[in-house]
């Protein structure tokens, strides 16, 4: 299967002072394939995203290499071919629901306009965003299109936000942590309700967060995100299963287990992430890494794909199975 | 499926809006009578053989000390002072309202330009810069009206610009550009109904302080001169005369705080019927 989407050596600065970002991030995604970015606060994972739709904030940018599209290098598109990706190809949903819908609309207005403005084909727009939110699992639409934002609860709001990114069937769908902000019940729903929509329309998933329990049984692939580079992909199964990186070694160990019955501590990761444009050339794990060589303080480790699976890692960690 | 309900609607729900609405409208009437020409008597006419009459069956206000009808200079001045009013803070919330969204929304230098420009006509106390403006521009009540509204623009886009900048962070702005939606329709559709209710606060209130300001500069000499009528320049007029001919004085006053109160409700009943979290709790 060809690509759908991918990242060639993509490198963010700061337009300013030339601070690194994220550096060489390589990431690719086949259509229909759901892909994890995980990563602490400050990773690059939302800074990749936003570079994707071409709406990194005033002040950072782009340095070096391609994204591309079904085809299209969208780095180097004209403004109104990429406003006509934006939405209608790829959609994206934001972390907090709270602050997503704007609140002097009603939710029908706001649903209605993304058809009309895309001049969407559909021949009853009003009973297709209908049917959009009956697909998200809002009881008594009719009732929810006359509502506004502040009618709703948090739950709520997540699934209008979510039927509104998936009104136009875009091909790609990215999620910046869109269940951080929702009590662990609703998080539940509404990963299942990605889950369902995302196999039943083909559409391909980027989704963004810094906890790997979310992402488990969700995506089909997880690319680990650590000061700006991605140290690890693989399938989730062998992530999971077995990480070779340390720094993905000691983010599993770190989730909270419900079957343990151990009153132990959770493992945690002594210090913290280096600034990404301060680490150099060496390994930016190196200073927390428990199994640290002189080699990782000289050279810089790269991606090394062994089949479906790469690591940057000089000495990675066996796989135990 | 059914659009939202109408905000006049909303307006129309709320007792205070409709009396301010009322009391607004009579004035505007009353000013319609004086500029037809319909006003019991001429507001400049004067019969000394009248002078200083309490309100009677002839002259309801009664006269001024030049044997003027005050009923018909009242009604007279309130069209004055409401022509100013309406013109001035209409040009300022034009200016005030564009430039501080356009800053707002687009920051960098031209933010710059804007936020330092309005700090400087801040830093004059307002009515000696209106003082100011008219004396270098003149004394018709569209100079003053000019003057007003050089005076009030930064207010308004200290009040347009505020909002701009907390919305325009907000995500559903940020997803109306993942939308693919053009910055135009950004700031029309989605940033504008949302800095909307302040703005029209600020108009109401804004409308009573330029009746005010124009009152005061018509009272210092400048602004409408005698023997026309403006309101202000009644009440400076009648100061005099108070302790004798309480008329002269009340009349003008009574309808200054007529019109400043409607005003002040018609904004309040604006901003709750125009924001949907405050209608929805009524």
């Amino acid at each position: 299967m060809r690509d759908l989407l991918s990242l060639q050596g993509l490198s963010i600065q700061t337009s300013s002072d030339k601070r690194s970002l994220t550096a060489d991030v390589n990431i690719s995604l086949v259509e229909g394939e759901a892909l994890g970015i995980v990563g602490e606060s400050g990773s690059g994972k939302t800074l990749t995203a936003l570079s994707i739709l071409g709406l990194l904030p005033r002040g950072v940018e782009v340095v070096s290499g391609e994204i591309n599209f079904n085809g299209e290098n969208l780095l180097s598109l004209e403004p109104e071919r990429l406003r006509e990706i934006r939405g209608k190809e790829i959609s994206m949903v934001y972390q907090d629901p709270m602050t997503a819908l704007n609140p002097v609309m009603t939710v029908g207005n706001q649903l209605l306009e993304v058809l009309d403005y895309h001049n969407h084909e559909v021949k009853n727009p009003e009973s297709h965003v209908r049917e959009s939110l009956i697909e998200v699992g809002i009881p008594d639409p009719e009732r929810a299109l006359k509502s506004y934002p502040h009618e709703f609860s948090g739950g709520m709001r997540q699934r209008a936000v979510i039927a509104m990114s998936l009104l136009l069937s875009p091909k790609l769908l990215i999620a910046d942590e869109p269940t951080t902000a929702l009590d662990v019940t609703i998080q539940r729903q509404i990963l299942s309700l990605v889950s369902k929509q995302r196999s039943r329309r083909q559409m391909s998933m980027l989704w963004i967060t810094h906890d790997l329990g979310v992402v488990a049984n969700l995506v089909d692939r997880v690319a680990v995100m650590y000061a700006g580079r991605i140290v690890e992909v693989g399938t989730t199964k062998q992530i999971f299963n077995s990480p070779q990186h340390p720094y993905t070694q000691g983010l599993l160990a770190s989730l909270p287990v419900a079957s343990s019955r151990s009153r132990s501590r959770l493992a945690s990761i002594p210090g913290v992430p280096p600034k990404p444009w301060l680490v150099g050339q060496s390994c930016s794990f190196a200073d927390r890494c428990q199994f640290v060589q002189i080699r990782c303080r000289e050279s810089l480790p790269l991606l090394d794909a062994q089949g479906s699976k790469s690591v940057a890692c000089f000495y990675p960690i066996a796989s135990s199975t | 499926m059914k659009r939202e309900k109408n905000w006049v609607n909303y307006y129309l729900q709320s007792t205070s809006g409709i009396v301010g609405a009322v009391l607004v409208l009579i004035m505007i009437t009353l000013s319609l009578i004086s500029a037809f020409g319909l006003a019991p008597h001429d507001p400049l006419e004067q019969n000394p053989m009248d002078a200083l009459q309490g309100p009677n069956g002839t002259y309801w206000f009664g006269t001024d000390q030049f044997g003027r009808d005050i009923f018909s200079r009242s009604i007279d001045g309130m069209r004055r002072s409401l022509s100013v009013a309406l013109l001035s803070v209409g040009l300022a919330t034009l200016f005030g309202v564009t430039l501080g969204v356009v800053g707002g929304y687009l920051g960098r230098w031209i933010d710059n330009i804007v936020v330092r420009t309005s700090d400087v006509i801040f830093a004059f106390p307002a009515i000696l810069l209106a003082l100011a403006i008219v004396n270098s521009l003149g004394n018709s009540w569209i100079d003053t009206s000019v003057a007003i509204a050089i005076v009030y623009t930064p207010i308004f886009i200290r009040v347009a610009r505020g909002p701009v900048l907390s919305v325009k962070e907000m995500d559903y702005i940020k997803s109306a550009r993942v939308l693919g939606y053009s910055s135009p329709r950004i700031l029309g559709r989605h940033i504008m109904p949302n800095v909307f209710a302040p703005i029209v606060v600020q108009v109401a209130l804004s409308l009573s302080w330029a009746i005010l300001t124009e009152s005061g500069l018509s009272f210092l000499g400048l602004g409408t001169q005698p023997p026309d009528a403006s309101l202000g320049l009644m009440v400076s007029e009648a100061q005099a005369l108070a302790a004798f001919a309480w008329w002269s004085l009340a009349f003008p006053s009574i309808f200054i705080t007529i019109v400043v109160i409607g005003l002040n409700l018609v904004g309040d009943g604006l901003r709750d019927a125009l924001d949907p979290a405050r209608r929805s709790t009524s």
